[in-house]
């Protein structure tokens, strides 16, 4: 008898479990493909080589349908490929000049439809989000604050690679961050990366004063 | 006028500063659009976007294009001709073009459907550079906004196809694109957060985005003219290091239809002054 009214109840429960997922389903959802083609004739004016811009990868995706918050598995997964894309300096030396660094993060030049031809090196205007310096006061707070960053870490050598790493591509340690894949996406260089990494990681970097 | 001068030096000097002053400057931009805003209230006159208004009501009565008819017949929602208002209800899905549409969509339908003008060319550079004045359609939109100024933001946005804009705004808001991995939600989805000094609205939350949505058009202090939504709309793209979107696409109506849904009920306020 127990057991019968179980089965009943798990049916009847299934049914209605059906029938909400039905529902959620019949809710008109926006067509992934209809938002790419709306921005394909929105953004007509760009060059063909820009397509890869409105599509984004697979990582995007999953950052844009879950408002930057992955389900585990998802994190997972881009963890996974962020770490796969890091490209490091051939001559394996990952601190470069902190004074070219200090220019690449105060400039904001490059990519823009502005900025064709390319009068300049690309920035990493990473004082857009961050403050990094005492004497920059002049920065934004969508990021931590990098003051003391190499200091704090003692310079260790694992600091300085989780540094390099960070500005390569920060999903591998934070899936969906809001900070851009400087080395990835092909924004700055390996060198450029480096005098970052200097900027944070040397001591002799106004970062750590 | 002075005032002004005021504000366009700080925000100039601010643009070289280093150290402490930037800072400092940053208030005093600041506190010189506070003392501006409050002589605006004063003396609505002072704002330089009204003669850009006074110049759209002109363009507007005028005959043009090859029809050489005005745009005093053009439905702007509430009936052919009706302006007082009609920029409070928008955007607005429009059945005889069966789109969704801002104010500047409609007056470039109405463009083309009245006065027969071809809009292709002028959408190539519908915006104007920084100095220059806002170009013709800006003006009337500007006029048109400026006659629901002091209403609320009361767009029904409840048709099927007016959901679907708002809901596809909403979309493409979070949406990641660009080299830069930004989306909208990337700068406007949190309070308090700034680029470098500048403050960025949480625009969908709606106590925030009441307080600036209805501001546009505004006279841009910082570009010595007025912008309008579907131009402040490209400039964020243009950081996000996306192209020029097109003016009046489908693209720029949702998000403008998103951002006035969640600024339902907040005041109309436009022209406004911004930095
Ligand atoms: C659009 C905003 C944005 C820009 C631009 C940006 N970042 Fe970030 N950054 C963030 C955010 C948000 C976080 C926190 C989340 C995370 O760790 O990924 C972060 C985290 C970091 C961290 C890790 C901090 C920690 O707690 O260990 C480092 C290092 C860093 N950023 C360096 C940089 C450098 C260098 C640049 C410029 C090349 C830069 N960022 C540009 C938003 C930004
Ligand atoms: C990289 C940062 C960034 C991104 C991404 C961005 N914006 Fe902005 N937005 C800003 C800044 C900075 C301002 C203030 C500009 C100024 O002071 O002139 C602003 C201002 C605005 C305003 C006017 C707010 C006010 O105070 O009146 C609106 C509306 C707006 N953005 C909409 C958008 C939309 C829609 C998107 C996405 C298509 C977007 N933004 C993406 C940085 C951004």
């Amino acid at each position: 008898m127990i057991s019968k009214t179980k089965t009943i109840l798990a049916a009847v429960l299934g049914v209605s479990v059906a029938a909400t997922l039905a529902l959620a389903q019949s809710k008109p959802a926006i067509d992934p493909a209809r938002i790419d083609a709306m921005l394909k004739t929105a953004f007509k004016a760009a060059p063909a080589d820009w397509a890869g811009r409105i599509e984004g990868d697979e990582t995007m995706k999953i950052c844009s349908a879950t408002n930057n918050a992955p389900k585990a598995d998802d994190a997972k997964k881009i963890e996974a490929s962020a770490k796969a894309s890091m490209k490091y300096p051939d001559d394996g030396k990952l601190l470069g000049d902190w004074q070219k660094g200090e220019r690449i993060a105060q400039s904001g030049y490059g990519m823009r439809f502005t900025d064709y031809p390319a009068a300049n090196p690309n920035g990493g205007n990473c004082y857009a989000c961050h403050q990094m310096t005492k004497q920059e006061v002049s920065y934004g707070t969508i990021g931590p604050s990098l003051l003391e960053y190499g200091k704090i870490r003692k310079f260790t050598e694992a600091d300085t690679k989780a540094a390099y790493e960070k500005i390569y591509n920060s999903h591998a340690v934070f899936p969906c961050s809001l900070m851009p894949r400087f080395g990835l996406n092909g924004i700055l260089s390996i060198d450029q990366v480096k005098d970052l990494t200097a900027l944070l990681m040397s001591p002799d970097s106004p970062v750590n004063k | 006028m002075k005032s002004l001068r005021t504000i366009v030096a700080a925000i100039a000097l601010l643009g070289t500063a280093t150290f402490d002053r930037a800072a400092a400057q940053q208030d005093a931009v600041e506190r010189e659009l506070e003392k501006y805003r409050q002589m605006m209230k004063a003396d609505p006159w002072s704002n330089p976007a009204l003669l850009d208004a006074d110049d759209g009501e002109a363009l507007w009565k005028k005959p043009a294009g090859p029809n050489n008819v005005s745009l005093e017949k053009c439905d702007l929602g509430k009936g052919p001709g009706v302006v007082d208002g009609a920029f409070a209800a928008l955007p607005k899905y429009f059945a005889d073009a069966d789109r969704v549409m801002d104010t500047e969509t409609r007056i470039l339908w109405c463009r083309e459907k009245l006065q027969g003008i071809d809009n292709s060319e002028f959408l190539k550079n519908p915006h104007p550079g920084g100095g220059a004045r806002v170009k013709e359609v800006g003006r009337i939109a500007t006029w048109i906004a400026s006659k629901s100024a002091g209403m609320k933001f009361a767009a029904k946005l409840d048709h099927p196809k007016e959901v679907d804009a708002v809901e596809v705004g909403k979309v493409l808001f979070n949406r990641r694109m660009g080299p830069f991995d930004f989306a909208c939600t990337t700068c406007h989805a949190d309070s308090g957060k700034r680029i470098r000094l500048q403050p960025l609205p949480f625009l969908s939350k709606p106590e925030e985005a009441k307080k600036v949505v209805g501001e546009w058009p505004a006279y841009r202090v910082s570009s010595t003219h007025v912008m309008t939504m579907q131009h402040r709309v490209l400039d964020c793209f243009w950081q996000m290091r996306m192209h020029r979107v097109q003016m009046g696409s489908e693209v720029s109506n949702a998000l403008i239809a998103y951002m006035v849904k969640t600024a339902e009920g907040g005041d109309v306020a436009a022209p406004g002054m911004k930095r």
